[in-house]
């Protein structure tokens, strides 16, 4: 008889331990990866950065620039994070609405 | 997924406009029509689009291949609302990233659309489908639609990349396995923890509002008991 606990939270442990595999793999493969960096080496690129070197490295410049480029990655990373933020508010936001129906139409 | 504005020769900015086009514009139309004639799942649609938001703009390490890449979000939205509506609340997203971020571009605006919100999300919508079909338990039917809306997204930017950039020497192929090797293997393991996350949050919608989820026709009435049954 397994207890009801696993049951009932079987997908929040699933998705517990892959975020534990996912991060000891990334703790273990950033120690490799580390230790055989060339000195100045950029390590753990996005996909996207590297796809456009890729472009690059065949000769090609791009025809046009970005508007506004964020003048460092700090301000970078604060807009993404203000992305993200709005995502998470307006998540947060309806659970906690819906949540606060489910009470009320529990008790009169 | 992101081509970084400029990164297309003009030629295909045009093509991959003229592609999305028609998608989005019967995405605007059934989404018009959600809204107007369906208003008590707004609040649902408006989770949808969070998720979008919030998952895009989480820049992941991939840990086996050493770097990073994002989610794109697009699989609870797509089981949810098909994907044509899918394909326009991408696009909020895209455009608030090439304008602000310079992340993606104007220019390309019609590549990255095709990729993270039209043929991620109809592969996904033809997995769910076909799960759907064979009675596929509603939870694992979400991971694989997830997954799939997710590394697909990320195999399409690979074929528009090469077929703008085909390799001097094997053409196509050469240039496809290029980006292939950029793009989507970084993807996996990214495209698994999205589809974990989604069905952990398809849980706690249908604990919070499965009369929504009945009235889309994502669920019917017994599954939704049984779910409940599954949980206690």
């Amino acid at each position: 008889m397994i207890p009801r606990f696993f049951i009932k939270y079987k997908l929040e442990i699933i998705f517990a331990i892959f975020i534990v595999v996912f991060a000891a793999v990334f703790l273990m493969n950033n120690a490799s990866i580390q230790a055989t960096a060339k000195p100045g080496q950029e390590t753990w690129q996005g996909s996207d950065d590297m796809g456009s070197a890729a472009i690059e490295a065949t000769g090609y410049t791009p025809w046009i620039q970005p508007l506004w480029t964020p003048p460092s990655t700090e301000v970078e990373s604060l807009l993404f994070s203000i992305q993200s933020g709005l995502g998470a508010l307006v998540i947060g936001y309806f659970f906690g609405y819906y949540r606060g129906q489910r009470e009320c139409s529990k008790s009169p | 997924m992101h081509i970084m504005e400029g990164f297309l020769p003009w030629q295909w900015c045009v093509f991959w406009y003229l592609v999305s086009a028609p998608f989005l514009i019967y995405g605007i139309y059934l989404l018009n029509r959600q809204v107007r004639e369906r208003r008590e799942t707004l609040s649902l649609l408006a989770v949808s689009g969070a998720f979008i938001f919030l998952l895009s703009s989480l820049k992941m390490p991939s840990p086996v291949v050493g770097s990073c890449s994002h989610p794109t979000g697009t699989g609870l939205s797509t089981v949810l609302f098909g994907p044509f509506i899918t394909c326009v609340l991408s696009l909020i997203v895209l455009i608030f990233q090439a304008l602000f971020m310079a992340h993606g571009g104007i220019t390309t605006l019609g590549a990255n659309v095709f990729s993270m919100g039209i043929a991620g999300p109809l592969l996904g919508y033809a997995v769910y489908r076909v799960g759907k079909a064979v009675n596929l338990n509603i939870f694992v039917n979400i991971f694989f639609v997830t997954f799939v809306a997710d590394l697909f997204t990320y195999v399409i930017t690979s074929i528009e990349l090469a077929a703008a950039f085909p390799a001097t020497h094997g053409g196509f192929m050469i240039s496809f396995a290029t980006f292939f090797a950029i793009y989507a293997v970084t993807q996996v393991p990214l495209a698994i923890l999205e589809g974990l996350l989604i069905a952990l949050v398809f849980k706690y919608i249908v604990q919070s509002r499965a009369d929504i989820l009945v009235k889309l026709k994502v669920l019917t009435p017994e599954q939704v008991t049984k779910i409940m049954e599954s949980f206690k």
